[in-house]
């Protein structure tokens, strides 16, 4: 029921009391202003902090050759450990079952160009699941294909910014490149959130890099996820596993450490993960804190309110309004002031992250922002416990005998 | 006086205590008391005596132990707050010492509160504000924060305020308590004249001078009626 008598009471009881409408509203606003921007900042950290390892899929595993540290069974230290097709395929029909994406990586570095635009790039050859690995974002065309490897066809997919570079007036799909010599028909376009360098090379199929420099079948290095139904124990005992394996294949001393490097990224994520939930819960403590300071600030606002108006209140109740009136009258005030407030707080809040938010990346704070959901239910929620302080002694000034509130001076 | 003219109060045995600590404080023993429409009653007695526990039991803003109360031919008992604000509203106007105007309201719009508290449309009850307003001479002043207003006008604005809801009884507790002499008996003047016109009204006061005003001083003591006569009314208009 829309009662515009009782609202206009209302906006004129604000009006008239700026500094008590004020007061009140302050406290709610800041409450709301400082946990959105509390909120906001915890939220740049943890994404920072997720940034770091985004790059990458978190199950994965890198496999690097190196160089013997140890004499074994009649080799000598210093020994070249060259990975090869066959070692890709060894890990592929053993461990199929605990793998999820596999690819081998081979490097070169070689001067691109597309008419009178030219520069120096990294090149990965690669299967077609390095996609998944690297989390490569194809945006335009294709990333690799079983096709390519089989055909060994001259295709790569280029970088966002080796687009940029080289083609600077039309689009880099379907045309060709020249990489150190030979054309490169240009098949896809990816971006890759592990930053600028990520976005500066150049993939082509590994099949092709091997026929066309160096005619062998050498592999630099050799990716893998483990299957992501794996435990955090599971997939470290996988990686040793996986390391004892390659040691007998190579015929290198259990105790090298050098020989074959294997990675395992679960090690690292964990620790991030830890990093994050507690970094969560402080900013929900905090947050709650905020919150709950807010609570208390508006209650004690009430009561002041309720106190300043009781002989107000008497009069209007000797006039004769109900109790049920003079409950009303202080709750939708208040329920006005705090939730006018509230947004008013939220605007500022939202605004200022959004203002100071990218120069705050010095300070490892990446796009601070927080969810509306989140800002509208602590907003409401204060609004809320607003009213609920408000209701006792507005409930309490309704009971009180008018002869007494009037008494009162 | 008139004794057909129907009876507005009827008050029999009425007794209230007020518990202080374990002990009880007994303020009104017993009191007895008719008042026919159209009287002009000053209640009088010593502080303690009782005499404003009386005008809030009648006023409904307090109830009583023991015995009845009739106004109007209606019981008042067993009352719960919101028809006792009901009953405020319709048969009662109060004024006070203090005057009890809303701050931030102006002169108009304090005297239609009880009109808005009766659910009556906003143009009417300006309207009728208004006429009250004119009635205590005020209407120039209408749209003025009590602030602005001298301690003679407040007062009359509470009076207007007070009339608006057109109730059967009115109520003064030490109506000129907080004004000098002359505005006193400016404002007993304006009591009389609405006496006049057939409002009956009772006036809780401890001056003489102004108990000698209305018709009739009921004096209490310690809880009981001492004396209830009825008296030459001294016309405050030969001091105006």
């Amino acid at each position: 029921m829309f009662d515009l008598d009782l609202w206009r009471e209302i906006f004129q009881s604000i009006s008239k009391n700026k500094l008590r409408s004020l007061l009140s509203g302050f406290t709610v606003s800041f409450a709301i202003l400082l946990f959105t921007l509390l909120f906001g900042i915890a939220n740049g950290l943890e994404n920072t902090f997720n940034s770091f390892f985004k790059d990458d899929a978190q199950n994965s595993i890198f496999i690097r050759p190196g160089k013997t540290t140890k004499p074994y069974k009649g080799f000598k230290t210093g020994r070249d450990i060259q990975f090869k097709n066959e070692d890709y395929d060894y890990l592929k029909e053993n461990f199929g079952d605990k793998v999820q994406y596999i690819t081998s990586r081979v490097y070169k570095n070689l001067t691109a160009s597309y008419k009178n635009e030219k520069s120096s790039y990294s090149i990965r050859a690669v299967h077609p699941d390095h996609q998944y690995l690297e989390k490569t974002l194809v945006y335009d065309g294709r990333y690799i294909s079983a096709k390519d490897l089989q055909e060994s066809s001259k295709v790569v997919v280029i970088g966002k910014l080796v687009e940029e570079d080289l083609f600077t007036k039309t689009l880099a799909l379907g045309k060709y490149i020249n990489l150190g010599g030979i054309q490169y028909k240009v098949v896809g376009v990816y971006r890759d959130d592990g930053g600028d360098n990520e976005e500066r090379m150049i993939y082509m199929p590994i099949t092709t890099a091997q026929k066309i420099y160096g005619n062998n079948d050498y592999v630099d290095q050799i990716n893998l996820t483990y299957n992501p139904a794996m435990d955090y124990d599971e997939a470290l005992s996988f990686s040793t596993l996986l390391t004892k394996k390659l040691k007998d294949r190579f015929d290198i001393s259990p105790k090298d450490q050098r020989a074959v490097r294997v990675r395992n990224m679960a090690e690292a994520s964990k620790n991030v993960n830890l990093m994050t939930i507690v970094i969560s819960g402080v900013v929900l403590f905090i947050g709650f804190g905020t919150l709950m300071a807010g609570v208390v600030g508006i209650a004690n606002i009430m009561i002041f309110v309720v106190k300043e108006r009781t002989k107000e209140l008497g009069v209007r109740k000797a006039l004769g309004a109900s109790p049920r009136s003079i409950v009303m009258l202080i709750m939708l005030e208040t329920i006005l002031i705090t939730s006018l407030a509230g947004y008013l707080g939220l605007l500022v809040g939202m605004g200022t992250l959004e203002l100071i938010g990218d120069s705050l990346k010095y300070y490892f704070i990446t796009d601070p922002s927080v969810s509306t959901n989140l800002i509208i239910g602590a907003t409401v929620s204060l609004v809320l416990a607003g009213a609920i302080a408000g209701y006792i002694p507005a409930k309490r000034a309704a009971r009180i005998k008018p002869i007494v509130a009037l008494r009162d001076e | 006086m008139n004794q057909y003219i129907n009876q507005m109060l009827e008050i029999k045995k009425l007794h209230k205590s007020y518990p202080i600590g374990k002990e009880s404080l007994h303020v009104l023993k017993g009191i007895d008391l008719s008042v026919q429409a159209g009287e002009l009653v000053a209640i009088m007695g010593s502080s303690g005596s009782g005499k404003s526990t009386l005008l809030n039991i009648i006023g409904m803003l307090d109830e009583a132990d023991e015995g009845e109360y009739i106004l109007d031919d209606v019981p008042i008992k067993n009352l719960n707050e919101k028809k006792a604000a009901l009953y405020r509203n319709k048969f009662l106007g109060f004024i006070f010492q203090s005057f009890n105007l809303i701050t931030y309201k102006n002169a108009l719009e304090n005297v239609s509160l009880p009109l808005y508290y009766q659910g009556m449309g906003r143009k009417e009850r300006q309207e009728k504000a208004m006429f009250h307003l004119g009635k205590v001479g005020l209407t120039d002043w209408a749209k003025h924060l009590p602030n602005e207003l001298s301690g003679g006008q407040k007062q009359r604005v509470a009076i207007a305020r007070a009339l608006a809801a057109q109730p059967k009884l009115l109520l003064a507790d030490e109506p000129t308590g907080a004004l000098d002499t002359t505005t006193s008996y400016e404002i007993m003047d304006f009591i009389q004249e609405l006496n006049d016109e057939g409002k009956t009204i009772l006036i809780v006061t401890h001056e003489e001078d102004i108990a000698n005003m209305c018709k009739r001083i009921v004096r209490l003591k310690d809880g009981v009626i001492m004396e209830d006569e009825f008296v030459n009314q001294v016309r405050a208009s030969q001091y105006v």
